[in-house]
């Protein structure tokens, strides 16, 4: 009980801060609605091979993509702001209290997700008026996967500063972890247009799983085999990076 | 209220190969009695900070034991933490949310109810004359003001102990007597101080015993008047051109002289009794046609204390 109630008081306290420094928030959303707006509509003619003959079909293969994409960038970003609080000491000042450790870093995971998640639904809203058309049910499940990606990114990307505690060489680092990921995964274009050798190697890629998962309940085939697959392995990730990163967390801080 | 037995801590710098290893405290001891305000003072990088974070269990010390308000440092650091407050040398005040967001906060990460956390934020904003801006976003305080809102979070849940890291560090020196009066306030009310400061005047003013650190060790303990006194009665200093070392050959070993430093602009002499030492000294000087430029007498201060035992001046830096 103690351990909830510290979680949701860490929580609601990060969610306090995104609230006031509603520019973070905006820069957030400015990036995926100009690719949005300004490079689906090339789509249309790019998509087509794969079937698509509307704008309501290009949107409902880029957006889940572009959420994807999101999601996994802004989560491993997180690392980044834990050092930041590492340092400055506001962390030492939960640490002299009995607060529990773990609630620390979860609460802070968890606000991650949550700010994520609301950035996730704007930029579906803002695809709506472009064609997009989507099963709520369906939509909701996405969203489901979507977190996990996003609690992922974000425990890695906590155990990876807690690793390499320096800012400099934690960049690099989350670089060349976050581009053949994301990369492998066809998250802006499907890979179905790709290469044989190329989809063999991004088989090897959980996150192309998810991101065709995800993509998979966006165009209404929720029985696909990337639905569940995905699925699955996105909550066996983000349990193990999860407690690898609060076990780190743990571990340094005492 | 705290017993500290050889408390030690070194850091290791570098990686691999290059490692060098830093001796940030080496065997402290140290006893503060219940209500008292415990200064530690110290120049730069003695130690200061890494004692208190070690006490406050953010520190796990490589040596040595403590005990804090009749909790184990060691096998307990849990009721270690519910017992003492800390308020860190930066300050960890947020800009975007107000002080009150920051006491019912901090007052809940110690477990205690909403309610409860609300009311007691009440008396500390009250306490600490916050409640004006209480509703303002940190960022639009000044030192002072944002100083008040770390003491009053380091004492929502009442501490036994707080821990002050240089409380007064870049005050100007009305918040500084203001910020004295407040720590004197929180001893009188039944609290134990142990604060960090390298002011001198601080120590003097503020601390009813103190501990001089430097490199890590503990080279003076007691109230700043015993220390004072174990210097000396007076200090004799006189003001001297190029000729330094030749007055001090003259005058070392006198029986008046108890020690004698020698600087560059002249001596220190600590005497036991300035008014017959001080004739004494000068026919010495005439004697040996050694001209001087000035000659002062005055009690000795805690620099004097920390000249004596370490060999530097604390004001010069
Ligand atoms: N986390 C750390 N890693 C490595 N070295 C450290 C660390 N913290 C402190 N030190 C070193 O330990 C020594 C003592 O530092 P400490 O911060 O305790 O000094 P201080 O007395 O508080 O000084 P100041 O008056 O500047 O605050 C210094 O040499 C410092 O460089
Ligand atoms: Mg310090």
């Amino acid at each position: 009980m103690k351990f909830l109630r510290d979680t949701w008081l860490v929580f609601t306290r990060q969610m306090l801060l995104v609230w006031r420094t509603p520019a973070r928030l905006v820069i957030g959303f400015v990036q995926p609605i100009a690719y949005l707006v300004l490079f689906a509509p090339l789509l249309k003619t790019a998509l087509a091979p794969t079937g698509a003959q509307t704008y309501a079909d290009a949107y409902r293969v880029y957006v889940p993509g572009l959420l994807v994409v999101l999601v996994l960038l802004s989560g491993f970003f997180a690392g980044f702001g834990l050092l930041g609080e590492l340092r400055s000491g506001v962390i030492e000042r939960s640490r002299v209290t009995p607060v529990s450790r773990t609630a620390l870093i979860l609460g802070r995971a968890f606000s991650e997700v949550v700010t994520l998640m609301g950035q996730a639904v704007v930029i579906t809203v803002v695809a709506l008026p472009f064609g997009l058309t989507v099963h709520f049910g369906w939509l909701m499940l996405a969203y489901v996967m979507l977190a996990l990606m996003a609690l992922m990114a974000c425990a890695l990307s906590y155990a990876m500063a807690m690793l390499i505690p320096s800012p400099a060489a934690l960049g690099p680092l989350i670089n060349s972890v976050s581009q053949p990921l994301s990369l492998l995964s066809g998250v802006l274009l499907p890979l179905s247009l790709a290469p044989g050798w190329l989809v063999a190697i991004a088989e090897w890629n959980p996150i192309y799983w998810t991101t065709n998962g995800t993509r998979s309940l966006f165009t209404g085939n929720p029985g696909d085999v990337s639905v569940w697959a995905g699925m699955l392995i996105v909550i066996a990730l983000a349990a193990l990076t999860v407690t690898w990163a609060t076990r780190m967390f743990a571990r340094q801080v005492r | 209220m705290i017993e500290v037995k050889g408390l030690r801590k070194s850091f290791t710098l570098g990686k691999r190969r290059k490692t060098r290893t830093v001796e940030a405290v080496r065997g402290v001891d140290l006893s503060v009695a219940e209500g008292e305000i415990f200064g530690f003072l110290g120049p730069n990088g003695a130690g200061k900070t890494t004692t208190a974070r070690i006490l406050c269990t953010l520190l796990e010390p490589d040596g040595g034991e403590a005990v804090i308000a009749g909790a184990d440092l060691r096998k307990d650091p849990g009721a270690v933490r519910t017992k003492v407050g800390y308020v860190p040398q930066g300050g960890t005040t947020t800009d975007e949310v107000t002080a009150r967001e920051e006491l019912v906060l901090q007052a809940r990460m110690y477990g205690i109810g909403k309610a409860e956390a609300v009311e007691r934020t009440e008396k500390a904003l009250a306490a600490f004359e916050l409640t004006e801006f209480a509703d303002r976003q940190c960022r639009t305080y000044s030192g002072g003001q944002r100083r008040r809102v770390d003491i009053a979070m380091g004492i929502i849940h009442e501490p036994k102990v707080l821990f002050l890291d240089e409380p007064t560090t870049g005050l100007d020196p009305q918040s500084r007597a203001h910020l004295w009066d407040e720590v004197r306030r929180l001893r009188d009310a039944g609290m134990t101080v142990f604060l960090t400061t390298h002011y001198l005047e601080e120590a003097d003013a503020l601390c009813d015993r103190i501990a001089i650190i430097d490199h890590g060790e503990i080279v003076a303990i007691g109230t700043p008047t015993e220390l004072k006194h174990g210097v000396a009665g007076d200090v004799v200093t006189v003001g001297l051109n190029g000729s330094g070392p030749r007055a001090a050959e003259l005058l070392d070993g006198r029986d008046y002289v108890r020690k004698l430093e020698l600087g560059e602009d002249g001596l220190r002499l600590y005497v036991d009794d300035g008014t017959t030492a001080m004739p004494q000294i000068m026919r010495v000087l005439d004697a040996g046609e050694i001209h001087f430029d000035t000659v002062e007498l005055h009690r000795p201060s805690l620099d004097d204390v920390f000249l004596i035992k370490t060999g530097r001046s604390l004001r010069d830096k």
